[in-house]
């Protein structure tokens, strides 16, 4: 695979086989709180998709040209939640300045993903694996999609499931797991489709 | 080594600097507002800072909205008509709005950011609500469970509620509750007795408010109240009166007895008081007394379990019976109710078969 198509592979291995969420359990407890309705689920899932794309790209920057030239590499946890929570705070201002309709529907969900795992999880990746620049920005889209798709497939199941006859004990938190667990077995049928790493 | 560490804490420190600066510039242009006008019930005009949810606001100004979470959005109370310049409803305010409310363009002020001009009105009597510094003067046991706290006025000194309305109380920061909490109680007390305001308290285990005044609260403590609040008054006109209470829900009704008698009233009124026991009643010579006042006022107190050693001569049965048999023709009877949620409802089926017409009937839960 020639270096002009890598990051295309990892887009698509970052929304199918490598699902954070569903390969990597990542982003879970929003998952499983948010997933009851359709519409706030696609507010949230799109409110992690963009903060995804933008910020592992730009914890790459600081990465690449602060920490590793003054082998700080191991202040990259501290740096990069700080760099995520500033940056979701900055982004929730602007839509509540200029985009009431935006603000409604994506601004609202904004301080639940400040801490949401998935975001960090998706910046230690993209040190892990050596990722680029350009990579990094594609490995941040294609984890976010991958997490709205996980997430809108989820709500439209649980949509399924209202009414359905669910033992006590699974009800809520129970029967999520073991959906996400199905979901997740699933998803391992594209495994094969691409290989990276 | 030590470079090391200087230059760690030196790059950390200026990265947070550097983000903490970018995020203080966008509060102050991109967060920034500016001052906005709130116009009031067509009259007053106040300016204030933008950007900031209408509750606060307005209490900045001396303006108190009914609210029992604190400005989170969990309690639904807090609602004010936005008239102009309202907008479209957040996801966090529609759980707590109807349809009608929706229609009347009802808003929760603890959500509702000012950022334009807008135009609003609030009910007159709501200008009368204040906060009030209060000093406990006296705390007497009414029943096992109930203490009776007596609150004297500091500052403001005078208080003008209408009898059965509640206040506010807050519950500093102690053992079991982090923060202060307040919680709402009706007013013992007459209205023309303006320097005081009096509680009934009953305990209810683990409840913040109510073990701090059951096992701290002292005499001579400084309290915090607001009020006055609620919907909860005598309808002036010349219907027969049903008030029905259990517990501490004798407060209001009291309050609106003594104004009753203090006025003159002469209103048929029957008052049927719900109890277990002996022990569960209280304030019976007061009510007897009251008999006397009021030409035509009847007190009815039922104990439910009367034990072998009370001696009860009295109604016995759960308060929705001894109603039942002792209130017969309630077409031209008001009705009102205070006590548990289940006692309520009970109540209300109750005065719907005896003929109260459902718009006659007033009640408070708690």
């Amino acid at each position: 695979m020639g270096n002009f198509l890598f990051p295309v592979a990892v887009f698509f291995a970052a929304i199918f086989t490598d699902n954070i969420l569903l390969t990597n359990y990542l982003g879970m407890c929003s998952f499983l709180a948010v997933s009851k309705e359709l519409e706030t689920s696609a507010g949230l899932g799109i409110a992690v998709t963009f903060v995804l794309a933008v910020t592992t790209p730009l914890n790459w920057a600081v990465y690449y040209l602060v920490l590793v030239p003054f082998q700080l590499e191991y202040l990259r946890f501290i740096v990069f939640i700080i760099i995520i929570a500033a940056f979701v705070q900055l982004i929730e201002m602007v839509i509540e300045r200029y985009s009431e309709n935006l603000y409604f529907s994506l601004g609202i969900f904004l301080p639940l993903i400040t801490v949401n795992c998935a975001i960090l999880g998706a910046s230690l990746f993209m040190v892990i694996r050596e990722y680029s620049f350009i990579t990094s920005f594609f490995f941040g889209l294609g984890s976010g999609i991958g997490w709205f798709i996980a997430i809108m497939a989820m709500a439209g199941i649980r949509n399924k499931l209202r009414g359905a006859k669910i033992p006590i004990g699974l009800e809520g938190a129970g029967i999520a797991l073991i959906i996400a667990g199905f979901m997740a077995m699933a998803f391992m049928g594209f495994s094969g489709m691409i290989q990276i790493t | 080594m030590v470079v090391t560490l200087i230059v760690s804490v030196a790059i950390i420190t200026a990265i947070a600097t550097l983000l903490a600066l970018l995020l203080v510039i966008a509060d102050a242009t991109v967060g920034n507002y500016g001052d906005v006008s709130i116009t009031i019930n067509n009259e007053r005009e106040l300016i204030v800072p933008g950007g900031q949810p209408l509750l606060s606001l307005l209490v900045s100004e001396g303006i108190f909205i009914p609210s029992a979470c604190g400005g989170r959005g969990s309690c639904g109370l807090c609602k004010v008509q936005v008239v102009e310049g309202g907008g479209a409803y957040l996801p966090t305010e529609l759980p707590w709005m109807s349809p009608e409310e929706i229609a009347n363009q009802m808003r929760l002020s603890c959500q509702f950011k000012v950022k334009n001009p807008i135009k609003i009105i609030i009910p007159e009597e709501l200008f009368l609500v204040k906060e009030f510094t209060t000093q406990v003067e006296k705390i007497v046991d009414l029943t096992h469970d109930i203490k009776e706290v007596t609150l004297k006025l500091i500052d403001p000194p005078i208080i003008e509620p209408k009898a059965g309305q509640f206040v506010q109380f807050q519950v500093p920061e102690y053992a079991l509750s982090d923060e202060s909490v307040y919680r709402a109680y009706s007013m013992a007390s007459s209205p023309s007795n303006q320097n005081h305001v009096e509680l009934q308290i009953r305990l209810v285990p683990h409840g913040i408010c109510t073990t701090y005044v059951h096992e701290h609260l002292k005499v001579g403590e400084t309290i915090m109240i607001n009020g006055p609040y609620g919907e909860f008054y005598l309808r002036d006109n010349d219907r027969d009166l049903i008030f029905i209470a259990g517990g501490s829900g004798m407060a209001p009704i009291k309050a609106i007895l003594l104004d009753m008698a203090e006025r003159g009233d002469k209103r048929r009124a029957t008052y049927f008081f719900g109890a277990r026991t002996r022990k569960d009643l209280f304030l019976l010579d007061e009510m007897k007394e009251l008999e006397g006042r009021l030409e035509n006022f009847t007190f009815i107190p039922a104990l439910s379990e009367p034990a072998a050693e009370d001696k009860w001569e009295g109604e016995v049965g759960l308060i929705t019976e001894v109603v039942r048999r002792r209130a017969t023709n309630g077409q031209n009877s008001e009705a009102y109710l205070c006590g548990s949620p289940g006692m309520i409802d009970a109540c209300i089926a109750v005065l719907h078969d005896i003929g109260v017409a459902e718009d006659a009937v007033y009640y408070d839960k708690f």
